[in-house]
């Protein structure tokens, strides 16, 4: 005969769980250490300790606060992966540990959290990095939104030098890994209650590997940046005006699904400024822009890269988009959240 | 970016060639509605036309029109610990006379931004003990959803429910701005979302009284550059009348049920706007019978609608089409997104933030 688990209320997060007490230890003991289950986390110490001989270091934390905890496409315990390991990415860096810090608001049900935290767990182990360490704080009800997390994450530099806006040349293409807008549109359409034929999921992904491949095939890398809030137009306006080269956007290139388009179009957005989680642009050389595409089409997470712009040609810290009817528009910093518009 | 015909780079090259085959002479061309300046500046279309063609644009921006004392209202409402105040996303930025809605929000007021009108009347239902604020702004494109909004409210018998109108109406507001001796509009182009509402009979009396052609027409690159070019060809041929390029969507009479929800529950009223003044039977006010609703008589007895406030930055010769945006000498130095002197330059359709948005280099 089987004994269910009593359902007493006991089943969600209370305020003793962030008490430090028995509580606490057994939220860890019984939910983030057997998920995130690796050396370097086992002894359940104050940090964790390991040695490193390779060269530079990247470091860096995000936080994130999304709502819903779980959208189409993903949720927050994989944003929170995916978000920090392409950070590390982005400087060129192989990721290999992760923090994981969670503001739990009083309520959560733990069957919630656990689930977050078991897709944290699938996304790390599949992204190759280790969530060494962590810490759980609980707030009230209604002074957070379920769950927040904050990751941080360390990674060793793969290319001889470093990459950044400083590299940027005249000459040097822009490449975009694939089509945009999807992550912002599945949480905006989502939240709005849209539906489309089909699925609006969010391009949520680890982008590492296809980064690492650019580099192992010797692309002399200039600068990387994912495309997260504000999207393309953002991105490739903050390179402009850090680079002080002028970047010309290729409109026509620029390739956006028909569910996001449709969306954008009812909501009066921009797919151009809409957030991506699984998009990033890189500035390599003209010369070497072929070999980058034959790398990146090889992998499933830039099969629809392509060259979408490039530097030089407007004045030097401008950013435009060439339109399909041959004028220019000027590409600009958001004044705040884009937002739907009345009529 | 779009396989969308009325996107297409062919039709939109084709026309603009078209356009400036047929002008034998200069032409200024008004586009009403803050939408289509916005989608002008954005695909570039000005770059494509001819240099004699001239467009000015006009007062169609519905957060730019909105007078300051109704956005106070509206943040003083939103103060109050048992109000919800419920608005279209881009009213939130724009300020009234010191504070917008977003300081209002990051002060602790409920601000509850709304896709549709009807949502605030689900709240109201929802929470009984709130009082639950309509902020009803815009055109005759916002008008009918607001009516219904608050025609639901009556008919649930919602005594925590009440709507902030401040509409305003496009004819009336045409007839002063074409009265006024400074402006040089040859034609107009009429908003096409306002007359899938209202149709465009009233239309044909001002194009006559004024010697101005009308062209109704749409936000999409070949919308707009078809009803520049059917008002091009009237302006040529020296015939002041109304003609219609939005035919997908709009009619002579327009939508009857829309049209006839708005004569139940709204009254033609002087409004002030934002920048233009006082104009006689340019909005809406709130019938007798749903004056339950009326905001301004719920919360502030013995008060109307709101008056203008003229004079502040240059918005109003911008709305009026006097001055262009980068003819203001605040023009983003002073007066930029982030920092502005006036709504045009905050609002996602106001003539201001367009060309500070989208203008390249060579044009700014």
């Amino acid at each position: 005969m089987s004994c269910p688990l009593p359902s007493d209320g006991r089943d969600r997060i209370t305020l003793a769980h962030g008490s430090g007490g028995r509580l606490t230890r057994r939220l860890v003991e019984e939910i983030f250490a057997p998920a995130f289950d690796n050396a370097l986390l086992a002894p359940l110490c104050d940090a964790a300790v390991w040695t490193e001989h390779a060269g530079r270091l990247a470091f860096t934390t995000d936080a994130y606060v999304v709502s819903p905890l779980v959208f189409p496409g993903g949720d927050i315990g994989h944003l929170a992966v995916c978000g920090t390991v392409n950070d590390l990415a982005m400087m060129g860096a192989r990721p290999k540990h992760l923090s994981a810090a969670f503001v739990l608001e009083e309520g959560l049900p733990l069957a919630v959290l656990k689930d977050l935290v078991r897709s944290m767990a699938a996304c790390a182990r599949e992204a190759g990095v280790a969530i060494v360490t962590g810490d759980t704080k609980v707030v009230e009800r209604g002074k957070g939104d379920g769950l927040y997390v904050t990751t941080a994450g360390v990674g060793v530099c793969a290319t001889a030098t470093p990459l950044g806006p400083s590299m940027i040349a005249d000459g040097d293409v822009v490449i975009v890994n694939g089509d945009l807008g999807r992550h912002g549109m599945a949480i905006m359409a989502h939240r709005a209650g849209l539906e489309f034929d089909e699925p609006l999921l969010s391009d949520v992904a680890c982008l590492h590997e296809p980064v690492l491949a650019l580099i192992e095939a010797g692309i002399p890398l200039h600068c990387l940046r994912d495309l997260t809030r504000g999207g393309l137009a953002t991105a490739i306006v903050e390179l402009a005006q850090a680079s002080a080269r002028g970047v010309v956007v290729d409109g026509g290139a620029i390739v956006v699904s028909r569910p996001v388009a449709a969306a954008c179009d009812l909501l009066g957005l921009d797919p151009l400024y809409v957030a991506n989680e699984g998009r990033f642009v890189a500035c390599v050389p003209a010369s070497a822009a072929d070999a980058a595409l034959a790398v990146l089409h090889a992998h499933p997470l830039a099969r629809e890269a392509r060259v979408v712009g490039r530097v030089g040609g407007v004045t030097p810290g401008w950013a435009v988009l060439e339109t399909p009817y041959g004028t220019r528009q000027k590409l600009d910093l958001l004044s705040g959240d884009q937002l739907p518009r009345i009529c | 970016m779009s396989n969308a015909p009325y996107r297409d780079p062919g039709i939109v090259r084709a026309l603009a060639q078209a356009i400036a085959a047929r002008m034998t002479r200069p032409w200024s061309v008004m586009e009403i509605c803050g939408g289509q300046t916005h989608a002008i500046l954005k695909y570039g279309l000005d770059q494509l036309l001819p240099k004699e063609l001239t467009l000015i644009h006009g007062p169609g921006c519905p957060v730019c029109v909105t007078p300051a004392e109704a956005i106070d209202f509206a943040v003083a409402l939103a103060a109050r610990p048992d109000v919800v105040l419920c608005t279209y996303a881009d009213m939130l930025r724009v300020p009234g006379t010191s504070q917008a809605l977003l300081d209002a929000r990051a002060a602790g007021g409920d601000v509850r931004m709304v896709y549709s009108p009807l949502e605030a009347v689900t709240i109201a239902r929802e929470h009984p003990a709130r009082e639950i604020v309509l902020f009803a702004i815009g055109f005759e494109t916002t008008a009918p959803g607001n009516a219904q909004a608050i025609l639901s409210a009556a008919s649930a018998g919602l005594a925590n429910f009440a709507a902030i109108v401040a509409q305003v109406t496009v004819p009336a507001a045409l007839d002063a701005l074409l009265d006024d001796p400074r402006q040089r509009i040859d034609g107009l182009l009429a908003a096409g979302h306002v007359c899938t509402v209202t149709g465009y009979d009233e239309y044909h009396a001002l194009a006559a009284r004024h010697a101005t052609p009308i062209v109704v027409t749409g936000f999409e690159p070949v919308d707009l550059l078809r009803g520049l070019q059917r008002c091009v060809e009237l302006l040529e041929a020296g015939r002041a009348e109304v003609a219609n390029c939005y035919e997908r969507y709009v009619s002579e009479h327009g939508n009857a049920a829309a049209r006839a929800l708005l004569s139940r529950v709204f009254a033609p009223a002087d409004m002030g706007w934002r920048g233009l003044g006082t104009i006689p039977a340019s909005g809406y006010r709130i019938r007798e019978e749903f004056a339950a609703f009326d905001a301004w008589r719920k919360f502030v007895p013995g008060s109307s609608l709101p008056r203008s406030d003229a004079g502040e930055c240059l918005a109003g010769e911008v709305l009026r089409g006097l001055k262009k945006p980068n003819e203001c000498p605040a023009f983003g130095t002073r007066c930029t997104p982030a920092q502005p002197l006036g709504a045009p330059m905050v609002s996602g359709e106001g003539a201001c933030a367009a060309y500070f948005r989208y203008r390249p280099p060579a044009a700014a």
